[in-house]
């Protein structure tokens, strides 16, 4: 589907994890158009996934969730793995650009998070920050990377590049309001089929005011490795509380002082 | 703070820089708001321990700016990017009263100033008092040297504390699961301040008339951080992130102990009179000194085992 990219629209991803095969082709063609290395090849037991994690490195990463019994009760009832390719959700309320304390992290025209690389001191105030573990520091370069939503790309008018190859269409670009409105149909369409199970994570605004990469999860959000609703907090909801501390303290500290070192008259 | 808060992030890898900087940033703050209480509140004759509060301070500011640039890593020549926003087209100051990271580079900087010049008048008044017999001679400045140091403790205060904000304005397990840490990072550093003074009057027999004193404030100050400690781990256990501190089980009862060393030194001195004041100590013997030492590797302790406790 070709999509005509206009700066000053809201542009982002709808990942339909239930339609993920698992194929990593997002993660290569990630790694190709943003010449991202990778990291040295290691085998980490863990399913079929030895990206690991989201780094500098890794922009895309396919998630296996594969908790589930070798062989099911039934035949024909077993459960399948869940599989997801994760990415930068692009926050409206984003940790990150809030704590970033050089302005390295701006929002673009297209509404997205993006990171600049000429900007960053390599502080990593925006690592501690982001609730999704996305952001990592590219030791070579001293800075903080993640994905840009191929910024590029959308400059030239292309789709970003993991969209472009999944092969599923697991991973949807466009316009925001229209990732929404599929998102709300293929929602339906699965709990029409009796697949109650089924969620939007990141489609309204209960999660960081809402996700310009949000997902389709075949279970709760936890699961795959996001916080709830209840968990999503923004860094800031500690500055008062963590300031009223210190000052209380403070003043209790100056009392000791003056209590301590006050004059007392004649000393021995 | 969440009850039962799942956290999903990466550890910054804040590790020995940072905790060399948190080390020396209470040292700093609580070295000048200490030193700035004895000038203020204090008899004439601890006015050697203040000039030692503000040497210092100023001693251990130089270190913090190292420690910060030296943990930027490849991007240390950046580091000035903390004060200015250099994206194309928006060149500004870089300031955000929300980012307690922002705030306190510009407070460091404001402090730096007053750590500096507060440094160097102790340096002109010993200079002046080098050949004078009895009690050192006023300060300089009058009332408005006064208000000079009030303004510099308040800021002092701040940097002492704003440490522990900053841990706790993320979404880190532990760090971001209270509000204590801030409160906690001060009094430590106020407890590792007086710890300190007193350490350093082994080399200026002067400022020993304040050591009982610098005991007696030593204590309250243990006393308090005593009970932000209590309350720290009550934060965290409610969060359900408490667990995570039993590795460093070793690192808390260092912290303990150099509480603990203090109250045993104040012990005596806690005594609240109305005249007359607590004894005179002639010099730091060689308790004195050792209990400062534990005090001072409790400070260092606590940091490392709040901040490895996330990571």
């Amino acid at each position: 589907m070709a999509v005509t990219i206009t700066p000053g629209e809201s542009y982002g991803f709808f990942t339909d994890t239930s339609i993920c095969i698992g194929c990593k082709a997002c993660e290569v063609a990630c790694k190709e158009w943003n010449q991202l290395q990778g990291n040295e090849p290691k085998f980490l037991a863990d399913s079929y996934d030895n990206t690991g994690q989201l780094d500098a490195q890794n922009w895309r990463h396919v998630k296996f969730i594969d908790d589930v019994p070798a062989q099911s009760a039934n035949a024909g009832n077993g459960t399948a793995f869940l599989m997801m390719s994760d990415v930068c959700k692009h926050c409206k309320h984003a940790s990150c650009m809030e704590v970033c304390p050089t302005g390295a992290i701006i929002r673009t025209e297209f509404d997205t998070v993006f990171i600049q690389q000429d900007v960053c001191n390599g502080c990593r105030n925006c690592v501690a920050a982001c609730p999704y573990s996305v952001i990592a520091i590219n030791q070579s370069t001293g800075t903080a990377h993640k994905c840009t939503l191929c910024y590029d790309r959308l400059q030239g008018g292309l789709e970003p590049a993991c969209a472009k190859a999944c092969p599923t269409q697991s991973i949807q670009f466009g316009p925001l309001a229209e990732l929404q409105q599929a998102a709300d149909v293929r929602l339906a369409a699965l709990h029409s089929q009796g697949i109650n199970q089924a969620q939007l994570y990141g489609r309204d605004d209960k999660v960081y005011g809402g996700l310009n990469a949000f997902f389709l999860l075949m279970d709760k959000p936890e699961t795959y490795g996001l916080p709830n609703a209840d968990n999503a907090g923004l860094p800031s909801r500690n500055d008062l509380g963590g300031y009223i501390g210190a000052l209380v303290t403070a003043v209790l500290g100056v009392i000791a002082g003056i209590v301590a070192f006050r004059r007392r008259g004649a000393t021995p | 703070m969440y009850l039962a808060a799942e956290h999903f992030v990466r550890a910054p890898q804040w590790t020995w820089y940072i905790l060399g900087y948190f080390f020396f940033a209470g040292l700093t703050g609580g070295s000048y708001a200490l030193a700035t209480l004895l000038r203020l509140v204090g008899e004439p004759r601890d006015e050697a321990a203040a000039r030692l509060g503000f040497y210092t301070s100023f001693v251990t500011l130089l270190v913090c700016p190292v420690l910060l640039t030296t943990d930027l890593g490849a991007s240390w020549s950046k580091f000035w990017h903390m004060l200015v926003d250099v994206t194309p087209g928006e060149v500004g100051l870089s300031f955000k009263y929300w980012s307690p990271m922002s705030v306190g580079v510009w407070a460091l900087l404001i402090f730096g100033f007053f750590a500096a010049v507060s440094a160097l008048e102790s340096f002109a008044l010993d200079r002046r008092d080098r050949d004078a017999i009895g009690d050192p001679g006023r300060p300089i400045g009058g009332v408005l040297g006064r208000a000079f140091n009030a303004v510099g403790a308040i800021i002092a205060l701040f940097i002492a504390s704003y440490t522990g904000v900053l841990l706790s304005v993320s979404n880190q397990p532990v760090w971001s699961d209270t509000w204590m840490l801030g409160g906690l990072f001060l009094a430590s550093g106020l407890a590792g301040s007086a710890a300190l003074i007193t350490l350093l009057t082994a080399f200026r027999p002067a400022a020993a008339f304040s050591l009982a004193r610098l005991h007696e404030a030593d204590g309250y100050f243990s006393i308090l951080e005593l009970v932000l400690l209590v309350a720290f781990f009550i934060t965290i256990a409610a969060a359900g992130t408490a667990t995570r501190t039993l590795p460093y089980l070793p690192l808390w009862l260092l912290a303990l102990v150099g509480i603990g060393s203090s109250l045993v030194a104040a012990r005596g001195h806690m005594r609240i009179r109305p005249a007359g004041g607590t004894a005179v100590i002639a010099r730091a013997g060689a308790d004195t000194l050792a209990v400062s030492v534990l005090v001072l590797l409790g400070v260092l302790a606590l940091r490392a085992a709040v901040i490895f406790s996330a990571q």
